[in-house]
């Protein structure tokens, strides 16, 4: 029941996003602006640090972008609609598996962006791929979430960046870590500490939501 | 007068046990540990206490939370958010008196180091608590949604206070990075001192706690009298 629930849940923020094009298109286009602002400032980049570290905030900025919209553009009248006919879990993990689908496709692009115009610098694609995946689904989680709180305020856009910002950082402090590795000599089974811990944050960041959403929900 | 001991005997104990504390803790004979941390071990009776009574006031606020999404009651919340200003102000001065420390320690008062990285950023996650309360108008909502948020940011304290330093390999604070924790290994003299330290400011936490949240009720009385 709850999965089928959440396959057309999912299916429907699809075929929306199909229909508008707008929240993909705005995303794709805010990133690869903000690859081409810093490859203009930067000109060119020797140190895998920096490189590191940009690539990082530009996904951060553009995840809080990307999932974002994700509350906010459904109206009030489609949300007690939604009400009445699924249930607040089946909301909460579709829209974080539409949002993982979205951050997926957008951090392959800005690594594909970013590669070319700021140099090459990873020397180990499995592990940074990895990492990159592991980011992805653990900002479209906690990032959903408190999408669903900042939706619930009276500025969410603001709040949306204040509340962020703590809950993403553990995930961020780790991903960087493990990246920094991925563009030295650093070997996925060395790394696996990292990876599982990323994925245990997120389990945490799942499990919270499944629990805490439907008190957010109901109004 | 004997009601007023009766009824405030453990404010009392708290304000002994913090003079005691401080009184004791300049006194006492520490043991000679070599180096830096030798010369100012005393530090333990006062930034380390501060971190303990930051979690008892946090830890606080996340049960009143969690009760109030169990039952809707907004004495619960009141109490919530009261926990929350206090363990804030707990926060800050451990912040203070770590920086005072490092000033003298490592020559600057703050280090790229994830233990202090861990504890800024999990305070930066109650004062966005502060601030989600005040976007909020209607009472009822601000309760559950605040509620909520408390849950996720006593999580990521968690994470930040217990997990992060873990993974993180050569963090220069005292008791992490792997090594071995300084509360194990401690003198049986300043176990005397830590511990009544520790009870004498969650007692005083406590104290101001209740008198926030009287503060509170008296502020909403004048608001509208009924």
């Amino acid at each position: 029941m709850l999965l089928s629930e959440i396959k057309f849940l999912v299916l429907k923020d699809i075929k929306l996003e199909f229909k508008q094009r707008y929240a993909i298109n705005g995303i794709l286009l805010y990133v690869v602006s903000t690859i081409f602002v810093s490859y203009l400032s930067f000109a060119q980049i020797i140190d895998p640090a920096t490189w590191n570290s940009l690539f990082w905030i530009i996904m951060l900025f553009a995840a809080v972008n990307a999932v974002s919209k994700s509350f906010v553009q459904e109206s009030t009248s489609r949300q007690l609609y939604y009400y009445t006919v699924t249930s607040p879990q089946a909301i909460i993990l579709s829209k974080m598996i539409y949002n993982f689908m979205l951050m997926g496709v957008l951090s392959l692009l800005c690594l594909l962006v970013f590669t070319a115009l700021m140099g090459e610098f990873v020397t180990n694609y499995p592990l940074f791929i990895s990492a990159l995946l592991l980011g992805s689904f653990g900002f479209a989680s906690s990032l959903t979430m408190i999408s669903a709180i900042a939706s619930r305020t009276n500025n969410n856009f603001a709040l949306m960046a204040i509340l962020s910002f703590p809950v993403v950082m553990p995930l961020l402090l780790i991903l960087m870590k493990v990246s920094s590795a991925a563009l030295s000599v650093g070997t996925l089974g060395g790394n696996m500490k990292y990876l599982a811990a990323l994925f245990m944050l997120n389990a945490i960041v799942i499990a919270m939501s499944y629990v805490l959403f439907p008190y957010l929900w109901r109004d | 007068m004997n009601g007023f001991i009766k009824n405030n005997w453990w404010k009392l104990l708290g304000v002994a046990l913090i003079l005691y504390s401080i009184i004791a803790g300049f006194l006492i004979e520490v043991p000679s540990v070599t180096g830096n941390i030798g010369e100012s071990i005393r530090n333990l009776f006062f930034h380390v206490v501060m971190w303990f009574a930051m979690m008892v006031m946090f830890g606080t606020s996340l049960v009143r939370s969690l009760r109030y999404l169990s039952t809707f009651d907004i004495k619960h919340d009141l109490y919530a958010i009261q926990s929350v200003n206090v363990g804030l102000f707990f926060g800050v001065l451990g912040i203070i008196t770590g920086m005072e420390w490092a000033n003298y320690t490592w020559g600057t008062p703050w280090t790229n180091d994830p233990q202090l990285n861990g504890a800024a950023i999990s305070i930066l996650a109650y004062f966005a608590y502060l601030v989600l309360r005040r976007s909020i108008d209607e009472e009822n909502k601000r309760a559950r949604i605040a509620a909520v948020y408390n849950v996720f940011a006593f999580v990521m304290l968690i994470v930040f206070i217990g997990i992060l330093p873990k993974l993180a390999s050569g963090s220069l604070h005292p008791g992490a990075g792997g090594s071995e924790s300084t509360v194990n290994s401690l003198d049986f003299s300043m176990r005397l001192v830590f511990y009544p330290a520790i009870a004498g400011w969650i007692i005083i936490g406590y104290w101001l706690t209740g008198i926030r949240i009287k503060m509170a009720k008296i502020r909403q009385y004048l608001d509208n009298p009924e």
